[in-house]
């Protein structure tokens, strides 16, 4: 979903240059009390890992591919503030190396793909959580659940930001039907890819995933009676 | 398993994926260069000259070890500052 120059106008790219330099700031901040001596090191490796698998296009539907954009799997992985900051490593390389996104559609590249699929994706694995049985088990794939969500949502993103700023006069309501179809698609391959990706760390050090630590707390709490009894 | 391993091997599963399975890729446009095409306005799109050029297996592992540097360093100033005694 990597946006080119040229699709949005400059005061709308400008806005959400504005924005993303905003967010990135402010998860500067707010990340220190998410990286701890579990979640710094994992920070790089879901970057770099993240990196690798938006290479891996999947073919959606005739002609079409999707690949992984991954915000809800750094969120759960390490933190949504960290993830906020791993996001964006990955689309300042993307765009700077490989010319993948526009360089003055950064700014809404990190907020579309970044911050909305981080926001999105740890606002409904914390959702689910609360719903769900608070079991370990559970943690892939109320992650998986959330990735799925987050995809659409950011394409809805994307019509809206077309329909304040797009270079080209487009039906918007055609657009959405579009692009939030497609993305359907293309979440699913997010859900799975976050289902056996988080599903791979719980199995082998679920301490390491930040998402599963409420639950991981949980079950000591529940070990210690039995120990006194 | 301890976490050194962990990483190390999530970093060798990013170069493996980074430098062989990405050959299998598909090449087909992603959602939204598709939706564009549709729509007629994927010729507004304007691109950049590539540093290194496309994604390749050797771009591509060059791209993990970049992205890897850059958010591992991040994560340690981000770290060092919340260590910092004077704060």
């Amino acid at each position: 979903m990597h946006v080119p120059d040229g699709f949005l106008d400059a005061p709308t790219s400008m806005a959400t240059g504005a924005a993303a330099v905003a967010c990135v700031g402010i998860s500067l901040v707010k990340a220190r009390r998410e990286l701890d001596d579990k979640t710094a090191p994992m920070a790089g490796l879901v970057a770099a890992f993240i990196f690798a698998v938006q290479m891996l296009n999947f073919p959606v539907a005739s002609g079409t591919s999707g690949h992984l954009l991954g915000g809800a799997l750094a969120a759960v992985l390490v933190g949504p503030w960290t993830a906020v900051l791993c996001m964006s490593t990955v689309f300042i390389v993307q765009c700077l190396l490989f010319a993948d996104g526009g360089i003055t559609a950064l700014g809404t590249n990190i907020m579309l793909m970044g911050v909305t699929t981080v926001a999105v994706g740890w606002l409904v694995f914390r959702a689910l959580q609360l719903a769900l049985p608070k079991r370990l088990s559970v943690v892939p794939a109320a992650a998986g659940l959330a990735a799925f969500v987050s995809v659409p949502v950011a394409a809805l993103a994307f019509v809206l930001l077309y329909a304040v700023g797009g270079t080209a006069d487009i039906p918007i309501d055609s657009l959405a039907t579009a692009m939030v179809g497609v993305h359907l698609l293309i979440g699913v391959g997010e859900g799975v890819i976050t289902f056996l990706a988080v599903g791979a760390i719980v199995a082998v050090r679920p301490d390491l995933v930040y998402g599963a630590r409420r639950v991981l707390a949980r079950r000591e709490l529940e070990i210690k009676p039995r120990v006194v009894a | 398993m301890r976490t050194r391993w962990v990483v190390l091997t999530g970093v060798a599963v990013a170069l493996l994926l980074a430098g062989v399975v990405s050959i299998f890729a598909s090449s087909a446009p992603d959602g939204l260069t598709k939706v564009s095409q549709d729509h007629g306005f994927d010729h507004t799109g304007r691109t950049h000259d590539s540093v290194v050029g496309g994604y390749g297996p050797v771009t591509g592992i060059v791209g993990v070890v970049v992205v890897l540097a850059l958010a591992a360093g991040v994560t340690y100033v981000v770290r060092r500052r919340h260590s910092d005694p004077t704060e």
